[in-house]
């Protein structure tokens, strides 16, 4: 079944006639995405042709649904424009908005996960690379190639990370993975994904990918410990980030004693989380798992 | 971006807040003049980027203009946690009758902006929060709504705070929205004994994000930071320097740091941290291996990519055409995965260069970059 996406999610993309928008549609629809449209007001009524068909361009993302049935929406609007593009997804009343873009400004970021969540949409992102059901639908920039259908979840706030984790345990395979985004305010968090997995019954085990920044993974360790039973394996990135500074993503900040990696992995295997030191390492205890399992 | 204590100062007083009449330098003759200018007796105060400078002797009132010259002598060049001091700010000394804190943060939890309040303001406000927990008030704020004069006075009411704080709050709200800010704090906001309201230290930090609607960051960041940090900086890299001897290159900030973690797992520490991002070209590859070959520090580089957008061959050609323009004297480790990985792994090795080796594995590849480094 996986979380979020699965063969009948319907999915536009607002964007899809920039650069970027062009280059992972294709990819999207390659994959077996059911793209049943793009949203661009001054090109309403035209279609883009893609090597496998042609996708219709709406005015709106409310014509777009009612024309096609659509309920998710990918967008990859430049950052001045994304908030904008999500909060007339989020008044369509479409189910669920994965925003790629990255550079928003936080002050726009808060003010439309706040206005989407008030509105029943939820929003994966932004600055995310989406998230893929291997085998049934790809929202985002995630190769699809890397991994095949499997029974393993995958929740992360980095993309390449997520990447190494989908190749070293390509050979299980996995139901969802989703990257949740690495800014400092994001849509989904860790335990919303660790909650739809634990409902999914696809999913045996969960991957949790965290780093440094914020207190996402310590709140995700006491959710584990209440209320998620099938085994978690979590991965920290950042223990050796000075202090004060940021690294990349807006999120990986560390600041004063909370937030270090060296917390959070002690929360998590105090929640009874086994981490691991590398990816490979982490990679490892998957398998050990499931091979328990077996 | 953090702002200097100069530059929060100023964003305050451009929204009406009322701060001590200062001014900066760098030069101790100068800092005489301004002194004269500023009535004679000043405090003279280290403009670093980190906290617990007044217990290092960054901070000093000078009782006359002379004074003011030898202590701004004293100030300038000092090391304070790692940061040389470069400017000195010069204010005019304030009659204290009471201190509070207030500020803006972000609150990832639930992501909204948070009030933070307290009447007992001047100290660490983490430790009157983790002694006293009621001493500090925390409201959330409705981004739809912003802080109000309503909003305000909920705030100073919860933390005890005088009524006359409340346009205060208003004004910071406005400092946090219209400079685009994530962190707008002053402590302490004091109470002369005239009365009067006055934000006597503060931090500022922006959202680097919202830089293409900020008409004057570039100005601001001109007062930035590490010369290698600028030029990786000026080339669209995110770079930062750390004190180890084995350079990094990857993509993506998470693999980034996790291959510092690994490296350092093997015994050696990082140079730096250096992302060339989703979809790089050979260019960025090129730019990358650049900065890190010009760094003395660094013994041995790593150069660990996983071609998720970014194609491996890509990345391939940029470090072969890097190694045309830079002389390379250290050893090279290469992991490449992913994304046309076969491509990228057959153009170094047609290259045949003597001191670049790959390794498929990221921890192989790590352990034989750390190797490298360590043995001398």
């Amino acid at each position: 079944m996986a979380i979020y996406l699965t063969k009948e999610s319907k999915v536009l993309v607002q964007g899809m006639t920039g650069g970027e928008g062009m280059k992972h549609t294709r990819r999207m629809l390659a994959a077996g995405t059911n793209i049943v449209g793009g949203v661009n007001p001054r090109k309403a009524g035209r279609t883009v042709d893609f090597d496998e068909r042609a996708v219709p361009v709406f005015g709106s993302v409310a014509d777009g649904m009612q024309s096609t049935g659509a309920d998710v929406t990918v967008v990859f609007v430049p950052p001045a424009f994304a908030g904008a593009a999500v909060t007339e997804a989020a008044d369509a009343g479409i189910g669920l908005a994965v925003v790629i873009t990255e550079g928003i400004p936080v002050h726009d970021s808060v003010a439309f996960t706040t206005y989407a969540k008030a509105r029943g949409t939820q929003v994966v992102g932004p600055n995310c690379p989406g998230l893929i059901s291997p085998g049934q639908s790809n929202a985002g920039i995630i190769p699809a190639d890397i991994t095949k259908p499997g029974r393993i979840g995958l929740v992360s706030k980095s993309g390449t990370l997520t990447y190494q984790l989908m190749y070293e345990l390509r050979d299980i395979g996995f139901s969802t993975c989703v990257g949740i985004g690495g800014d400092p305010v994001v849509g989904t968090s860790h335990i919303d994904c660790l909650a739809a997995f634990q409902d999914d019954p696809d999913t045996d085990l969960v991957v949790l990918i965290g780093e440094i920044g914020g207190d996402a993974e310590e709140r995700a360790a006491t959710y584990v410990r209440d209320h998620v039973s099938k085994p978690v394996v979590g991965y920290i990135a950042g223990f050796t980030a000075p202090e004060g500074r940021t690294m990349g993503h807006a999120g990986a900040i560390v600041s004063g004693s909370s937030g270090t990696a060296q917390a959070k992995k002690a929360a998590l295997e105090a929640a009874g989380v086994r981490v691991g030191s590398t990816p490979t390492e982490t990679a490892q205890l998957v398998l050990d798992l499931l091979g328990n399992r077996a | 971006m953090d702002l200097y204590e100069h530059q929060a100062r100023e964003l305050f007083e451009g929204h009406g807040i009322v701060v001590p009449r200062a001014e900066v330098t760098d030069s101790p003759k100068e800092a005489r003049e301004i002194a004269r200018r500023l009535g004679g007796r000043v405090v003279v105060k280290a403009q670093v980027k980190t906290g617990g400078r007044g217990k290092a002797g960054g901070v000093k009132l000078a009782a006359d203009p002379a004074a003011a010259e030898l202590t701004a002598r004293q100030i300038l060049g000092m090391d304070i946690k790692g940061h040389t001091v470069g400017t000195v700010m010069l204010a005019q000394p304030v009659d204290i009758d009471r201190e509070f804190y207030v500020s803006y943060v972000l609150d990832r939890a639930v992501g909204r902006f948070l009030a933070i309040a307290s009447a007992e303001g001047g100290m660490d406000i983490e430790e009157v929060a983790a002694g006293r927990p009621d001493a500090v008030a925390r409201v959330h704020i409705d981004p739809a709504e912003g802080v109000t004069s309503a909003k305000a006075a909920e705030v100073t009411e919860a933390a005890g705070l005088p009524p006359q704080t409340v346009d205060v709050l208003v004004r910071l709200w406005q400092v946090l929205v219209r400079e685009d800010a994530l962190l707008v704090e002053v402590n302490p906001l004091v109470r002369t004994r005239q009365g009067q309201l006055l934000a006597l230290d503060g931090k500022v930090t922006l959202d680097d994000n919202a830089s293409f609607r900020q008409a004057r960051r570039d100005e601001v960041a001109a007062e930035h930071g590490d010369p290698l940090e600028a030029a990786a900086a000026a080339r669209g890299l995110t770079y930062v320097k750390l004190d180890g001897e084995v350079g990094i290159i990857g993509n993506g900030a998470g693999l980034v740091m996790s291959t510092l973690d690994v490296v350092a797992g093997c015994g050696a520490r990082p140079a730096n941290f250096l992302d060339i991002g989703g979809g790089a070209s050979a260019q960025v590859m090129a730019d990358g291996l650049s900065v890190i070959l010009s760094d003395p520090a660094v013994k041995s580089v790593l150069v660990n990519v996983f071609g998720g957008i970014t194609a491996c061959d890509a990345v391939a050609e940029g470090i072969v055409r890097a190694l045309d323009t830079v002389r390379l004297t250290k050893p090279l480790v290469v992991r490449l995965d992913g994304n046309n990985a076969a491509r990228g792994r057959a153009i170094l090795d047609g290259h045949r260069h003597p001191l670049v080796e790959q390794v498929t594995t990221m921890d192989g590849a790590a352990r034989r970059a750390a190797h490298l480094a360590t043995a001398v």
